[in-house]
């Protein structure tokens, strides 16, 4: 980076604010097109069965209803979702975009209404008449390993793949240690639940055969590649246009099948089709999140070195494989015990189908999962060896003698390739974050019983994976006012990246963050994009905007030295403004009114990033409720370089708050035919305001990326990973008098309190 | 999660508000504050046809304190209720309880006829008019009478109200200054529907006992009730361990909560009696007359 | 049906079906997209709107049921360009990210530090508990909340003198 920064690392206030803070913003369900139409989508009722008959007439009937669309009107084979990671085996479970012949989990859509307003497309697609032959569902991961039923005939398995990470030889390891452990532990099924529900506009231009989909997250550029594909268009003749979004968190964004079907209405009819998915719709149509079952086994030397940790995970997908949604399950192999140094390792994980809506990623995937097992299990282990569960984790944590530490790595190959930590010393964070939150002081109250409640203090360590290749690009433009308009690649998905963006460009242009404006998401803004998923915004993006940058100062160099009939070199460039060393000078704005001045700049890199940390908890247990309330909690992480430490800070405490309701209350209930059993935020139980008050988040830039031009390690996930370690684990050491040891989230008041009186009795007899 | 089609009448006089009722056999449903109807409509669990707007009618609001107790129209809403001075000493459970009641916004919409109607059996009020004796009085085509709270509620969702009749006030009775009170209810958060909750109040003999003891509980039966049990155990003692033990255990018996998605039924029935335990705890240590 | 309200000080027409929520009316009918449509069913707080001087979720309103009323919305809250205090405070603490709840925040609050400008920490939670947010925590809301407190009490000191 170049040596004058006046805004990258200064808590710059948004520029989103100003329209955001006036009901200004643009969200998709804002926007309204002439002559547009409101779809409504038929759903599944049951969780497993055979579609007999869609009678679209009764609905068809009904007053303002232009048209119903069902597998019928779609020529065959139908299209599928497309999936973001190879693999080999998942193919056959790949979801049709229109439920055809089976229904497979209750919310599958089957139909769609299209009709005057939202509210008579409502009242049509209740009209529409289901016959579906039931069949007996799998809805818990147990049954479906056995195979019985299958959920896709021909197939062989309900099982849609099977990841393995092994290194060194666990199970001589496991042999020849002094001690060893294994557990069972759970984290239930829930989802990211982002405030504005999806939602999509699609324009077909008959004219000249384009297709504009507005509503667009996350991931324009590779839905537009898999909407061209199954409307056989060029991929220049879609357009994927992003407007405001009110949350993201890994669910928004990803290709559904309401993506297809709202694009394929507005080409048939020829009507501009608007779709607003509803919150009820909501909890069985969005990507669902964390559903995992784990059995897992440490072997330990007697002072607590980790030699090795081995065991099976069982992910719970739902009935298709959507885009992502293998990534938790690979992810929970191979990131489990990433902190720590082990040699051996040896753990499974499987993909299970069930008859539930799909699963994909939620913020931190398979990280917030892995990071409780193995937090877990080293506190069960200290607490069983009598050794300090501190000082066994300095023991095991990577430091900077390790880096680069190299992955596990994992089969099949899913694309990710290798892959090592980069940067960092694992103990410092840690120390810091016992520093912060007063461990040696708190430490007198675990276990302790004050006021009626239990106070227990707890610990986890964690890393973050960032910065996912290929690339990101970025391209700059002087308009004639002679400001910058900056294109980039990367997704808002409301975590401010216009403001971030406009600090790395303001810097490395060297000229003030007003004269910068940045443009994102869009397809028609680039070539292409990565999107924003994985805390890859800032890394790939941010740079991608320096190298761009550096290639707009070269331009106005260029240009300087064309009109000033000097050579480049004799033309130096700061603030900028191009200097001729005889005192003749142009500014950016100068030139680009004469000049087109424009430049691109394409940051590649297969190289993530790491940010890397470590939370402590300290909760007071009411043992006659169940009720935890958190009373302090402290996550310190290293993100090698923050770009703007206040939208950071939101980052990692909104985060965390989100990890709480992971923990203690989100929980997606499922009966035994497979009806979701949640459908309204009332039992959808996300954080309030009178939840969680006490949360401090401290960043360190010890160890920046050393990868990328601006050291940034990326941080959107990191405050969810280690909520559910650090807070289990404080609620055992609440607990540890009656030797309460959580396995199982969430912790609810009922869940807890049972544990607690299973505790008793079991102490008692 | 459009609202059904349905025609509007905002009716000026309770008289046409019946009127409009009576002659829709059914299919027309009366709207008072309308924070739990409007979402049943928009799950779609409810299509009334008609929809008749109580909040045009005049005569159906007000706080009235009086010698004999204290009258509450049925438009009034829960925040003049958490507002009224004189309210908290009047009856002090109901302020108390009000404040328990969902979120900010739907504290300025509600009603407590509304809610009395709608009969919830995890809501605060319908609780707090057991537990207090209240008289609900109902207005009709055939006039008007009073009912007495516990033969009110007839199960969950549902009373003892015809389709073509309304809540018009509800009374409760005089609350002696030194009497001892207190509401406990325990949900998962702010505003939510309490897994359990129990409302009391008992007087002091002059020796210290307790006398004519209430004790609702709320959440863990199909319409709130009183405990007979707990009260029979608590008339005639002065509180120590003991009692606190033999009143929660019994407290615990008596009550039948289901298994639901958010808890078990043995952990209502166990928090029930905890809560119990609390309030007459509570109750004890408070200052009378708050 | 033919309605008539005053928004944001302005006198406004809308002709709406019975079954519009004012919140649909809003934001379909005259174009206030400012408030915004989270649940529908009375419990993210998104869409709440201030209804003669009193917050409520203008989801679990009927547009006719608020004929006649003076309606103010987040578009309501600035002054031209200019942030209000409690506007300037949500950006000073990075109280919105997705800005999606950030609507209900804001008339929440006005309507909450207009009547209670001395509201303390617990009231402002208490009261915030009845709009969701999935971005921030709450933490920085609460702050910017407590910051902008002080022109409230101003505010409401010069109108009683």
């Amino acid at each position: 980076m170049r040596p004058v920064n006046t805004y990258i690392g200064r808590p710059i206030e948004r520029v989103e604010d100003f329209r955001f803070l006036r009901g200004r913003g643009q969200y998709i369900g804002d926007l309204k097109r002439d002559g547009q139409w409101h779809a409504a989508m038929v759903r599944s009722p049951v969780a497993f069965g055979r579609i007999v008959k869609v009678d679209a007439a009764p609905a068809l009937k009904m007053p303002g209803v232009r048209a119903v669309i069902t597998a019928d009107d779609i020529a065959r084979p139908l299209p599928t979702i497309p999936f973001r990671r190879k693999n080999p085996t998942i193919a056959p479970y790949a979801q049709p975009i229109i439920a055809a012949d089976h229904v497979r989990y209750v919310g599958e859509p089957v139909a769609v209404v299209l009709a005057a307003s939202a509210e008579l497309a409502e009242d049509a697609a209740q009209e529409v008449a289901l016959e579906i032959e039931a069949m007996t569902p799998c809805v818990d991961w147990q049954a479906s390993m056995a195979g019985t039923p299958l959920l896709f005939a021909g197939t062989k398995t309900n099982i849609a793949s099977t990841f393995t990470a092994q290194c060194g030889d666990a199970a001589a390891a496991f042999a020849a240690a002094s001690y060893t452990r294994r557990e069972r532990f759970s984290v239930q099924r829930h989802t990211a639940l982002p405030m504005e529900t999806r939602g999509l506009l699609a324009e077909w231009h008959a004219s000249d055969n384009r297709l504009t989909v507005c509503g667009a997250a996350k991931l324009p550029f590779f839905n537009r590649r898999a909407m061209a594909g199954m409307m056989g268009l060029p991929e220049t003749s879609v357009d994927y246009i992003e407007l405001d979004v009110g949350g993201g968190f890994g669910a928004r964004g990803e290709f559904y099948p309401e993506d297809f079907l709202v694009a394929f209405a507005a080409r048939k009819f020829g009507h501009p089709v608007k779709w607003i998915e509803d919150r009820r719709e909501h909890f069985t149509a969005i990507g669902h999140a964390r559903q995992v079952d784990a059995d897992i086994e440490i072997a330990c030397e007697r002072d607590g070195t980790v030699t090795a940790m081995r065991g099976t995970m069982y992910a719970d997908i739902g009935a298709y494989v959507r885009p992502n949604g293998m990534t938790p399950v690979r992810n929970v192999v191979q990131f489990t015990t990433v902190p720590y140094r082990i040699p051996n390792l040896d753990f499974t994980g499987h993909g299970v189908l069930t008859n539930k809506t799909p699963a994909g990623t939620y913020r931190g995937p398979g990280r917030f999962e892995g990071c409780l097992f193995c937090e877990r299990m080293f506190d069960i282990a200290a607490r069983e060896l009598g050794i300090d569960n501190l000082d066994m984790r300095r023991r095991n944590l990577l430091t900077a003698q390790d880096m680069p530490y190299t992955l596990v790595g994992i089969a099949p190959d899913d694309g990710f390739g290798e892959d090592e930590c980069d940067s960092g010393d694992y103990r410092v964070t840690l120390e810091r974050c016992l520093e912060e939150f007063g461990w040696d002081d708190k430490k007198v109250l675990a276990g302790t019983l004050r006021d009626g409640r239990y106070h227990g203090i707890g610990v986890g360590c964690f890393v973050e994976g960032g910065g996912s290749g290929p690339r990101e690009s970025a391209r700059m433009e002087v308009t004639p006012d002679g400001n910058v308009d900056v294109y980039v690649g990367s997704s808002a998905i409301g975590q401010g990246i216009e403001t971030i963006m406009a600090q790395i460009a303001a810097d490395a242009l060297e000229i003030p963050m007003d004269q910068i404006r940045v443009l994102h998401g869009s397809t028609n803004y680039l070539k292409e994009g990565f999107g924003s998923y994985g805390s890859r915004a800032t890394v790939m993006g941010g740079s991608a905007v320096v190298l761009a940058a550096e290639n707009l100062l070269k331009a106005l160099r260029e240009t300087a030295a064309r009109k000033f009939a000097v050579t480049p070199e004799d033309i130096s460039v700061s603030g900028g403004v191009a200097h001729v060393r005889d005192g003749r000078s142009i500014t950016l704005a100068q030139a680009g009114a004469t000049d087109s001045l424009t430049s691109e700049g394409t940051y590649s890199s297969n190289k993530r990033t790491y940010t890397y940390g470590a939370a402590a908890a300290h909760v007071s247990v009411d043992p006659k409720t169940g009720s935890v309330e958190v009373v302090d909690y402290v996550v310190v992480d290293d993100v090698g370089r923050a770009i703007n430490p206040l939208t950071l800070h939101g980052q990692v405490v909104g985060a965390a708050v989100q990890g709480f309701g992971s923990v203690f209350s989100e929980n997606l209930v499922y009966d035994a035919s497979g009806q979701l059993l949640v459908g309204s935020l009332a039992d959808y139980q996300i954080p309030l305001a009178t939840d969680y008050p006490h949360i401090r988040a401290v960043t360190l830039e010890q160890f920046p990326a050393p990868h990328n031009p601006l050291g940034a390690k990326g941080a959107g996930e990191g405050g969810i990973i280690p909520v559910g370690a650090a807070v289990t684990n404080a609620i055992a050491s609440a607990l540890s008098a009656f030797n309460v040891q959580p396995t199982d989230l969430p912790l609810t008041p009922p869940r807890l309190w049972a544990l607690i009186e299973k505790a008793r009795a079991a102490q008692a007899s | 999660m459009k609202l059904p089609p349905f025609e509007y009448r905002a009716p000026a006089t309770v008289g046409e508000a019946i009127e409009i009722l009576s002659a829709s056999d059914g299919a027309a449903k009366a709207i008072a504050g309308g924070q739990s109807l409007i979402p049943i409509m928009a799950f779609r669990l409810a299509s009334p046809t008609v929809l008749v707007d109580l909040n045009g009618i005049a005569g159906l609001d007000g706080i009235a304190i009086g010698k004999t107790g204290v009258s509450i129209g049925a438009m009034v809403r829960w925040r003049e209720l958490e507002e009224h001075n004189g309210l908290r000493a009047a009856c002090p459970l109901i302020a108390a309880a009000v404040s328990h009641i969902a979120h900010y916004q739907i504290r300025n919409r509600g009603t407590i006829g509304g809610s009395l109607a709608h009969a919830d059996p995890a809501a605060e009020m319908p609780g707090i008019a057991i537990t207090c004796d209240a008289q609900i009085e109902v207005v009709g085509k055939q006039g008007m009478q009073r009912v007495a709270a516990r033969d009110f509620f007839v199960g969950p969702l549902t009373t003892c109200l015809a389709h073509d009749e309304l809540i018009k006030t509800v009374h409760f009775p005089l609350w002696p200054r030194d009497r001892r009170w207190a509401f406990e209810e325990f949900a998962q958060r702010r505003g939510d529907f309490a897994f359990a909750g129990i409302a009391l109040y008992y007087d002091e003999r002059p020796d210290g006992a307790i006398d004519n003891a209430h004790v609702g509980v709320i959440g863990v039966t199909p319409v709130p009730r009183r405990l007979d049990a707990v009260e029979e155990i608590l008339n005639g003692k002065k509180l120590d361990d003991g009692v606190l033990a033999l009143a929660a255990k019994a407290a615990s018996a008596a009550v039948e909560p289901d298994d639901d998605i958010h808890a078990s039924a043995a952990y209502r029935r166990a928090l029930t009696g905890t809560l119990l335990e609390r309030a007459l705890i509570a109750a004890a240590k408070r200052e009378c007359a708050q | 049906m033919k309605l008539r309200f005053e928004i944001n000080g302005k006198g406004i027409e809308a002709d709406v079906a019975p079954r519009t929520t004012l919140c649909d009316c809003l934001r379909e009918h005259l174009n206030l997209t400012g408030t915004h449509a989270g649940c529908e069913h009375g419990v993210c707080g998104a869409c709440t709107v201030i209804v003669d001087g009193r917050a409520v979720r203008s989801c679990l309103l009927l547009a006719v049921q608020a004929a006649g009323a003076s309606i103010v919305t987040v578009e309501g809250l600035a002054d031209g360009d200019e942030l209000s205090p409690l506007q300037k405070a949500f950006r000073k603490h990075h109280a919105l990210q997705c800005g999606f709840c950030t609507p209900g925040m804001l008339t929440t609050l006005h309507a909450l530090l207009s009547d209670e400008p001395t509201a303390d920490e617990e009231r402002i939670r208490d009261v915030l508990s009845g709009n969701l947010c999935r971005c921030t925590g709450y933490i920085p809301i609460v702050k910017a909340a407590l910051e902008a407190r002080e022109h409230y009490a101003k505010k409401q000191g010069s109108k009683a003198g």
